[in-house]
């Protein structure tokens, strides 16, 4: 009990932390808050430069053959896994979300497995995206075969429009 | 509904804190609201390192809260049981930053807090390579009586902790601390290599160098289509090796300690992680054992709910 008082008495050194922690928090919410902004503003440009990020795979990786293809179990694992590590950011349907783009529009849909297994690997952080290479190769084209197997689905007219290439 | 009456609670309870100016309770109040909030279900998937760190960075918008444990054997002292919490949050894909705080109970002696750290860590690269840099930056602020041992560094050894705690909290540090993360998967394998630089912020300090190594792997790279708590995909494997390296007065490795880990960590579904490492000493300046565990929670969306909390819009 002594030394419960003796860290939290005022003065003490938990005391002063907390001051500590409020105030790094404020500045670390605060600084992300703002690139978040910073990547809001001109959202329009923003969602068309996130699906051009699947433009950004190089050839090699954009042919890369899908191992799991066809295979009805990856599909099943691949929307458990969409579910524990992707659903927060594109949705649980995979429509979209404020912190992510939706998978179900034409330019995912249209993308090459091999496209999309890169995106998953290198993410686009500068988007906000992470990579995602922590997850073992299987579990990642598992996804992918599960994201192949969503029908794509039009948001607007303008969606129908093909990723640039 | 159910999430808005709790963040409605939640935002009552700190606007109260600040109210009545008691920074401690705001902190309290934020702990116990994270440990009884809902968050999005999402499966951490940690790696089994304790002092190692490889290059993937918290998730945007996520708060990570751990608490570990080092229970350590003493030779001419008495054993300890260290402690500390962290809090990591993802402020953007690329950068992470993480406070932590330390404290320590020596058997037949005291329980002290020790101090804080707080610790960035910023992805040099944006996309992945064969080996990915990460940088990391630290300030610490701790007495002579922390024992967390997280990084041990130039002349570290045992010896420097078999003091009583009073005589140990006479020593205050400032010390800024640099390491470069290096770290690569192949394969389902990740390796990673930190090397460390520190320094007491005292000019008559020397600058300090160390190493942290770690290899580690799932048991099965392959998910089951079952969520199951016991599912081999869930579990990671590894070992860690790390121990000083000198200073720049005396660089080498006579006077120094070395450790050998063996680690694993336990992904559960439900968010939570457990992690359990029991480290080696290899030479005669090293502690014999030191048994280290942890457990954390992973809460999605940390960042959007605090906003909201304060009013905010997104």
């Amino acid at each position: 009990m002594k030394t419960a008082y003796a860290l939290f008495r005022p003065g003490g050194h938990l005391g002063l932390a907390s001051i500590g922690v409020v105030v790094a928090s404020f500045v670390v919410f605060e600084i992300s808050g703002a690139l978040a902004e910073e990547k809001d503003a001109g959202a329009g440009q923003i969602r068309q430069s996130t699906y051009a990020a699947l433009a950004e795979a190089p050839e090699k990786a954009r042919v890369k053959k899908n191992p799991l293809e066809g295979d009805a179990e990856a599909v099943a694992v691949g929307a458990k896994l969409f579910e524990q590590h992707c659903a927060e950011c594109h949705g649980r349907n995979a429509g979209g979300t404020k912190k992510g783009p939706s998978l179900l529009r034409e330019e995912v849909h249209q993308a090459t497995p091999g496209t999309l297994f890169w995106i998953l690997t290198n993410g686009v952080v500068r988007r906000g995206m992470p990579v995602w290479s922590k997850l073992p190769e299987q579990q990642r084209w598992q996804i992918v075969t599960f994201l192949k197997s969503s029908t794509a689905q039009s948001e607007s007219p303008q969606s129908a429009k093909p990723a640039p290439h | 509904m159910e999430i808005r009456t709790e963040e409605s609670i939640v935002a009552h309870l700190i606007s109260e804190a600040i109210r009545q100016k008691f920074p401690g309770r705001i902190l309290i109040a934020m702990i116990f609201s994270l440990l009884f909030c809902r968050s999005s279900l999402v499966l951490a998937q940690e790696s089994p390192y304790i002092v190692t760190y490889n290059h993937y960075l918290e998730e945007p918008g996520s708060l990570e809260v751990e608490y570990f444990s080092t229970f350590g054997t003493q030779r001419g002292g008495n054993d300890f049981h260290a402690f500390w919490a962290e809090f990591e949050y993802g402020a953007t894909a690329w950068w992470t930053t993480e406070l932590y705080l330390d404290g320590q109970t020596t058997f037949h002696d005291s329980t002290v807090f020790t101090g804080f750290r707080w610790e960035n860590r910023l992805r040099l690269l944006q996309r992945e390579h064969l080996v990915n840099p990460v940088l990391y930056i630290e300030y610490e602020q701790i007495s002579g009586a922390d024992k967390i041992l997280k990084e041990i560094e130039g002349h570290d050894g045992e010896s420097d902790s078999a003091d009583s705690n009073a005589a140990l909290r006479k020593e205050h540090k400032h010390e800024l601390e640099l390491k470069l993360l290096l770290s690569s998967t192949f394969k389902g394998w990740n390796v990673a290599v930190n090397p460390i630089v520190a320094k007491n912020l005292l000019p008559s300090e020397p600058w300090e160098f160390a190493y942290a190594i770690g290899a580690s792997r799932p048991l099965t790279l392959k998910a089951s289509p079952n969520r199951c708590n016991f599912c081999l995909e869930n579990f990671v494997a590894g070992v860690e090796m790390y121990g000083g390296l000198g200073n720049t007065r005396s660089l080498g490795l006579h006077d120094t300690s070395h450790y050998l880990a063996p680690a694993l960590a336990w992904n559960l579904p439900s968010d939570w992680t457990f992690r359990l490492s029991s480290g080696f000493g290899l030479n005669d300046n090293s502690h014999r054992l030191l048994l280290r565990w942890g457990i954390s929670r992973e809460f999605s969306g940390f960042g959007e709910m605090v906003r909201r909390w304060f009013g905010g819009q997104r």
